[in-house]
């Protein structure tokens, strides 16, 4: 039997194997089955470790032969060893855990307002109807060139850091939970009313159960983008965290 | 005979920007304790509109609407409503979809437990309970939310074409347990469908309303001769051709 790879690679991540299937109980044809599936995902990882390595490889390679600046675009080993020094003597971690410290606090901060922003918005027609202008164009502003106005409002402080890692993520934020909790299957919502329930069941059992793979999906998205907004917030003024460390290092050549 | 449900003169018009649409004029009809209501007639004739105004969903333009001789809003008469799909909540097990009416509603007490544990175990959904809804067949998950109104104990119970989502052969079976279910329990009902012969085997009573907007053109009494233990013997009948033509002729010209 023929199969494709790649549909059956989609099916196995959108669903799981029953556990009750022991494999004494599968059919030939259902071996070789999970087997084409078993070899199609060892193949991506496979490629996908393989083509990194060749990259550094060749990186070195370049930077070695002096075909690029080696000053300029440095070379994995220069960097493995800067690395291994600052882990050595330890002056890397402060700075670290300052950006993770600062990166989960504006997530969480962000969860919580864009959560609870989506739910008063879900709620009333008039705040929605009088919002959703405003949050369109401020989530289509450029956050990164508001930083230097958060620097000169708030200081070089743990706050500014914060405010501007939100600002970059929240109004996205709101704006997709918000879509989602929109298109909630009316019909649902009738069935909670005909039950005699209000708009808090309707929430509580439809809403916010139906949304929890956006809800995830947004999480997912929103870290990196609070990571991107911390360090944005660290060049511009910080005394600590990766941001700083690389706006130090590309001013004090070693 | 006392009267669970009275309408009169119910009218209802929709709104939107586009004008003002009459959906209903002047429905009057009472039902009475036990009885089973079918309601028939051309799609768009205000047939769905109808129960949402008994379940208090809308509120007529006009007209009022009694239940137990009390004004809806005050009445304390609680209304089942069955939709078109089960809408079971996916995350939910079948035991705790079922609960849903009674947990809104802060009813969680033993006695309401005990008869949905009845009904669990005589409708042959006992060993489903942890199930969630998408392990289950299309007539199964209808038996569910069938339970999770009958948790409430409804003294009226409206069905908006409950079967019409369903497969075929699926449909006759669920029609003919849901039918047989509620028969045995004399349910007073209200079975809003386009179907005539399942409006023609389940119920009393046929109201036939016209095209929009829907008036009340006919009520037909059903009567057989030997009562039908199911829908499924009605169906084999002699009377049910004959009323299922009578039937068809009146709606033939709304059409």
């Amino acid at each position: 039997m023929k199969h494709n790879p790649r549909a059956a690679y989609l099916a196995l991540q959108s669903c799981s194997v029953p556990s009750s299937l022991e494999p004494d109980h599968l059919s030939q044809e259902q071996l070789a089955y999970l087997k084409t599936i078993k070899h199609f995902q060892w193949k991506v990882r496979f490629l996908q470790i393989t083509g990194f390595l060749l990259f550094l490889a060749l990186w070195q390679f370049l930077s070695m032969t002096e075909a690029i600046n080696p000053f300029i675009f440095s070379s994995p080993s220069r960097i493995f060893s800067a690395f291994w020094s600052m882990l050595t003597d330890k002056s890397l971690f402060p700075h670290i855990g300052m950006t993770l410290f600062e990166t989960f606090l504006s997530f969480f901060l962000v969860l919580t307002i864009s959560i609870t922003g989506a739910i008063l918005l879900w709620w009333n027609n008039t705040i929605s109807a009088v919002a959703e202008p405003y949050l369109v164009v401020l989530n289509s502003l450029p956050k990164s060139a508001l930083a230097p106005l958060l620097l000169v409002w708030f200081g070089a402080t743990v706050q500014m850091i914060l405010i501007t890692a939100i600002s970059v993520v929240i109004f996205g934020s709101i704006l997709t939970i918000y879509t989602g909790f929109k298109e909630t299957d009316p019909d649902k919502m009738m069935l909670i009313e005909t039950l005699h329930g209000n708009k808090w069941h309707t929430l509580r059992y439809v809403v916010i159960p139906e949304s929890i793979p956006l809800l995830f999906g947004v999480m997912k998205s929103n870290i990196g983008l609070c990571l991107v907004g911390v360090i944005i917030a660290e060049f511009m003024g910080a005394r600590m965290g990766l941001g700083y460390l690389i706006i130090y290092s590309s001013q004090v050549f070693p | 005979m006392n009267p669970v449900l009275s309408l009169s003169q119910i009218s209802y018009k929709y709104h939107t920007l586009q004008g003002e649409t009459e959906a209903l004029r002047e429905i009057s009809f009472t039902l009475n304790q036990g009885e089973f209501l079918a309601v028939v007639g051309p799609s768009g004739c205000g047939k769905s509109t109808l129960l949402h105004l008994i379940a208090s969903l809308l509120s007529p333009s006009s007209g009022t609407i009694l239940m137990n001789k009390m004004p809806l809003s005050k009445s304390k008469t609680q209304i089942g409503y069955m939709l078109q799909k089960d809408h079971l909540l996916e995350h939910r097990t079948i035991y705790k979809n079922i609960l849903l009416g009674l947990e809104i509603q802060k009813k969680l007490a033993v006695p309401h437990l005990l008869t949905v544990e009845t009904m669990l175990k005589e409708y042959g959904l006992s060993d489903f309970r942890d199930a969630y809804p998408r392990q289950l067949s299309g007539g199964m998950r209808q038996r569910a939310a069938l339970i999770r109104t009958l948790a409430l104990s409804p003294d009226l119970l409206l069905l908006d074409e409950p079967f019409s989502a369903l497969d075929y052969q699926t449909r006759l079976k669920v029609s003919n347990d849901i039918g047989g279910i509620l028969k045995k329990k004399h349910m007073t009902a209200i079975l809003v469908t386009h179907d005539l012969s399942e409006a023609v085997s389940m119920a009393d009573r046929i109201l036939i309303l016209s095209k929009r907007p829907g008036t009340v053109k006919k009520i037909v009494p059903i009567h057989f001769a030997k009562t039908p233990a199911s829908p499924e013997e009605a169906r084999s009948m002699p009377e049910f051709t004959d009323y299922f033509n009578l039937i068809w002729k009146e709606v033939k010209h709304e059409a």
